[in-house]
């Protein structure tokens, strides 16, 4: 539980600073490509699980992040197109990538229980640093209607997640 | 305007009185947002739920005890038929913070 609570304190400073090192406020362009690029890589550490893992729960878990987070970067991609907008690359996106890659390295080098229990904790501080930048940052930054009520609903999508995640890191503990 | 018959009326009036108990009209339950709406039900034993998932994210109505787990895709419906009279509360697998409650009353 403290250890959680680490994780997740120091990822959510890697990425406040990276958001502050950016800019101060991320242009929707930004937004879009942070948004998209958080979903992505909760894609990315759930395909390895489902590569690694052999217990039901977990992969049940991994296989939802995969459908929820590709559904909602669709829908991401749908609205850029359709605003005419061009998600650009930027810094608090490099380090989310940066982190995320250590991290994959990590979960790869483990397995078994050991790796169902690291990935699952990691899945519990990653939507926490993710819904908190989303609250705090990124949709009070976002100028645009509609990718604001998108960054809505997704929080509201990646909450359901944290409370599921944390439901199984219960038992894997 | 057209002025509507005694015997037409008559007919709305006994199809709008049957139709629900010949037919079956299932209870719905609309899903938008991540909420079940209305979250609290009540129909008879027999009766079948209706669960319309307006979101664009897949969802599942799934009993505490897992005496039934409905899948309810993206954009679609689903349907389970409740035949034992009692309290179930339900939520979302994939989104746990999604609960409701069907109470099914003995015919």
């Amino acid at each position: 539980m403290m250890r959680n609570s680490m994780i997740g304190m120091v990822a959510g400073l890697v990425l406040s600073t990276a958001i502050a090192i950016a800019a101060d406020k991320p242009s929707d362009p930004q937004i879009a490509h942070i948004a998209y690029t958080a979903g992505d890589l909760d894609i990315k550490a759930a395909k390895l699980a489902l590569e690694k893992s052999k217990n039901e729960t977990v992969r049940a878990f991994a296989n939802d992040m995969v459908r929820d987070h590709q559904a909602v970067n669709d829908k991401a991609l749908t609205l850029v197109k359709k605003l005419g907008v061009t998600p650009v690359d930027n810094e608090t996106s490099k380090a989310l990538i940066a982190q995320a890659e250590k991290k994959q390295a990590e979960l790869a080098s483990l397995s078994g229980s050991a790796f169902e229990k690291a990935y699952v904790d990691n899945e519990v501080a990653y939507h926490k640093m993710v819904n908190d930048a989303l609250r705090t940052t990124l949709i009070p930054s976002s100028s645009n209607a509609e990718l604001k009520s998108l960054l809505e609903t997704g929080l509201k999508i990646f909450e359901g997640h944290l409370h599921h995640a944390e439901m199984l890191a219960h038992t894997h503990h | 305007m057209r002025k509507i018959s005694g015997a037409t009326f008559a007919g709305i009036f006994q199809l709008a009185l049957t139709f629900p108990s010949q037919g079956g009209e299932p209870v719905r339950v609309k899903i938008t947002n991540l909420a079940f709406l209305p979250a609290e039900i009540t129909v008879q034993a027999g009766e079948t739920v209706e669960w319309v998932n307006e979101d664009f994210i897949d969802h599942t109505a799934t009993e505490t005890s897992e005496e039934w787990d409905v899948p309810i895709p993206a954009e679609k419906s689903a349907e389970l038929k409740l035949t034992r009279a009692g309290t179930f509360s339900y939520y979302c697998r994939i989104h746990p913070g999604m609960k409701g409650t069907v109470h099914v009353i003995a015919k």
